[in-house]
């Protein structure tokens, strides 16, 4: 692989590329995220692989592994282009009758088209699809196109040429075009990425340093997780370009050690990048250098903030320190540092290479853009989804998503996660932007978006979220130490029904002293999911008090399983199953739980196929 | 806390012979190559690590312990995670917990005493379309049920 000397050697080589690899050539995208992975993506390719070669098509028809495709809940994908139709839920056993019937024959399998619950339509191309048609796809959109795992594919879709640009353009330029663009953090704070590296960009010295913050701690989240996989040259291109213009030599990429193929993928493409010129010494000629390191993180949440996540790195405890001085001008090793997230940088070459002009006419007035969230929880199409900036949760929820399965009642969506808040259904018309979703006690957060049914228990939702807070505390701040232990416990009496109304004061009155007394965003915000719940769902805060009654049925000590002896057929299954056999009865006559013994585990449920147990 | 088993030196200078003598910001970077190399992090191993880069034992410690990703004591041959996601969590992952832990008999946190296995809950692993979702050794078992973790269990226990 030889090293591009000049923006022109980027461009003889994309239209190299290009040329042997036209656009409307013949090729199977396979999806290889994480989601498609888990139901045997990969064995999918091996054996389009063997399939191709055993035809003689392997040379004619191009087949590519790519990264998540977004539609994770109809996995494993193929896409097959020029045509774009989409083929989901794909089994090895269905890869000869593809190639035979599609690929050789152009004939459409009927089976494997998406089929859209309720109405039965089914859909042939993926753009057609109402989960794609309502979304507005710009950073998500080569996820589908590119390997991952190839340069030259990111090189043909104009990869790096945002780079070549910043170059021409020069530093000033191009920090222009950023606060032009009024790119706002998309790892959830939404603070502007120009002013910070302005602010950057301004201090004095050589050495200063640039990071990517792939930490992606929220649980229910993992937009990071699949642009790093799907398409990890574009964040590496984002970041040459904020160097430049800042004057950092040097970068580093922090990312979870929960995500192993992330991680693959982003070394490999690192030494690609290498290779090819665009790391290290005069990148294309420039005469300016820079390299990226990775960090791998040691699984903890707060090093999703910026100071914890500093102080990892140079291999110490991460625990937040008090800001002023902040980053930007006291950073890593105590040098000014700029740090934004993966989707931050990936959306970077894009604004460099469109202008701020084109930029700022997708979104709202002072949310600019798309964002990227993880549609997930009860809905019917879960997945990662990409929306202009002011669409409203109804849409997404309804439109995208599909609604909620089994014909349940929507109840709630939870944005911005352990520090965002929960919205109910009065709220579905809200505008999706920064400002909107803050002044509602929620936040965007970095994009984790989940959707809850009747069956979720609100209560039990904000002790999950207190749960979670309370072990990632760092245990700097008694205020956030003890009050989150605080916390805890007075909402597992809750749960147990135990106490009165006046424990909601309580919960209320130390949910502010950790607000208030916290230093950094993970105690500041660790009050939202407890206080947004209380706001929108206080009836079932004292449902649960007052009449001891969980109507979600999910509060174990408020619950009841019993057999329905009408539908029960006497199988014996559950009587089998249950770990602690408490299901008395005999062969074909009803069962009956002993409910002294039971301990809720909910096997019996599980196991049932009559329907014939249930939860009072 | 049962003795330790002694580990193979040779292997452990291997690994850390990738460092450079004295680099303390180097310590997570090394912490995850010593563990990925024993499965947890040795008592003997953190020793010799903090020699190699001239950082304290406590501060070895220090940051060994304050991070969940790294473990201070042997593992089991099968590793059980539990995503508690909030996905997982909506769609059930705490039934699926308890429901391990009944089945292999540990609480979660714990490995059983003969090593076989290692039960544990993960924060969120991103694959949050596929809740409630349990990695078993490596692999992927999204919406998964009682049923089915009893299944792969039940043969994880015979073999």
């Amino acid at each position: 692989m030889a090293r591009l000397q000049s923006t022109q050697q980027l461009r003889q080589l994309k239209e190299r590329i290009v040329a042997e690899k036209p656009a409307d050539r013949r090729a199977i995208a396979v999806c290889a995220g994480t989601g498609c992975k888990a139901f045997g993506s990969f064995e999918l390719v091996e054996a389009f692989r063997a399939e191709l070669e055993k035809q003689g098509l392997d040379k004619e028809v191009e087949l590519r592994p790519t990264g998540c495709h977004g539609f994770c809940e109809r996995g494993p994908l193929v896409l097959l282009f020029p045509e774009g139709r989409l083929y989901q839920r794909v089994k090895t056993d269905d890869v000869p009758e593809i190639v035979e019937k599609t690929i050789k024959g152009g004939e459409v399998i009927e089976r494997l088209l998406y089929e859209e619950p309720g109405t039965g339509k089914k859909f042939e191309k993926e753009e057609d699809i109402p989960f794609y048609k309502h979304q507005h796809r710009l950073v998500l959109r080569s996820n589908g196109l590119i390997n991952p795992s190839s340069i030259e594919d990111y090189i043909a879709i104009g990869g790096y040429e945002a780079l070549g640009r910043a170059f021409e353009m020069g530093p000033d330029a191009v920090l222009g075009e950023v606060k032009g663009a009024n790119l706002r953090g998309r790892g959830g704070g939404g603070f502007p990425a120009g002013t910070k590296w302005e602010l950057c960009k301004k201090q004095p010295g050589d050495l200063k340093y640039i990071i990517c913050n792939a930490d992606e701690g929220d649980p229910g989240a993992f937009m990071d997780r699949s642009i790093v996989e799907g398409n990890p040259h574009a964040v590496i291109e984002g970041m040459v370009i904020g160097a430049f213009t800042m004057g950092a030599r040097e970068g580093y990429v922090y990312i979870r050690q929960e995500y192993p193929l992330a991680l693959e993928r982003l070394n490999k493409a690192l030494d690609e990048a290498r290779q090819r010129g665009l790391l290290g010494e005069d990148i294309l000629g420039s005469g300016f250098g820079f390299d990226i390191k990775v960090n791998r993180g040691g699984g903890a949440f707060v090093c999703g903030e910026e100071s914890a996540l500093i102080r990892s790195i140079e291999g110490r405890r991460g625990v937040p320190r008090r800001r002023p001085p902040y980053p930007a001008q006291k950073g890593l090793w105590g040098k000014p540092t700029n740090i934004n997230n993966v989707e931050t940088w990936a959306t970077v070459p894009l604004i460099v290479a469109k202008g701020a002009k084109w930029f700022t006419g997708i979104g709202t007035e002072k949310s600019k853009g798309t964002k990227i969230f993880s549609l997930v929880g009860k809905v019917n199409n879960t997945g990662l989804v990409e929306i202009p900036m002011g669409m409203s949760l109804r849409e997404i929820v309804y439109d995208i998503g599909g609604g909620i399965p089994g014909g349940k009642k929507f109840k709630a969506v939870q944005t911005g996660g352990p520090s965002g808040g929960c919205l109910p259904a009065s709220k579905l018309d809200l505008s999706v932007d920064f400002d909107t979703l803050i002044a509602e006690g929620a936040m965007m957060g970095s994009g984790g978006m989940i959707v809850m049914d009747e069956s979720t228990c609100m209560v039990d939702l904000a002790k999950y979220f207190v749960q979670f807070l309370r072990s990632e505390s760092c245990g700097n701040c008694t205020s956030c130490r003890d009050g989150l232990d605080w916390m805890h416990s007075l909402l597992q009496q809750v749960c147990a029904g135990e106490g009165t109304m006046e424990l909601l004061d309580q919960i209320e009155q130390i949910a502010e002293t950790v607000r208030v007394s916290s230093l950094c965003a993970l105690g500041s915000t660790a009050a939202n999911p407890v206080l947004s719940t209380i706001k929108h769902f206080r009836d079932e805060y004292e449902a649960h008090v007052e009449q001891g009654r969980c109507p979600a049925k999910v509060c174990k000590s408020l619950i009841t399983y019993t057999i329905d002896a009408d539908k029960c057929t006497g199988c014996l299954v559950c009587a089998k199953r249950c770990p602690e056999s408490t299901i008395e009865g005999e062969k074909k006559k009803p069962h009956r739980i002993i409910q002294d013994g039971c301990i809720k585990c909910g096997v019996c449920l599980d196991v049932c196929k009559f329907d014939a147990v249930h939860v009072e | 806390m049962a003795a330790q088993p002694t580990i193979d030196t040779q292997r452990l200078d291997a690994v850390l012979g990738a460092f450079e003598p004295g680099d303390g910001s180097a310590l997570i970077e090394a912490l995850h190559d010593v563990q990925s190399e024993f499965k947890y992090l040795p008592e003997e191993a953190l020793d010799r690590l903090a020699d190699r880069l001239g950082v304290s034992k406590s501060r070895v410690y220090g940051v060994a312990s304050f991070y969940e990703g790294f473990h201070l004591e042997p593992r089991g041959e099968h590793i059980c995670t539990v995503c508690m996601g909030t996905a997982c969590h909506v769609r059930g992952a705490p039934r699926l917990l308890e429901h391990l832990e009944r089945e292999i008999g540990i609480a979660s946190g714990q490995t059983s005493e003969d090593l076989t296995f290692t039960l544990e809950e993960v924060a969120c692993v991103g694959a949050c379309a596929l809740g409630p979702l349990v990695i078993i050794d490596g692999k992927y078992h999204g919406n998964t049920t009682t049923s089915h973790l009893t299944k792969v269990v039940g043969k994880l226990k015979k073999d």
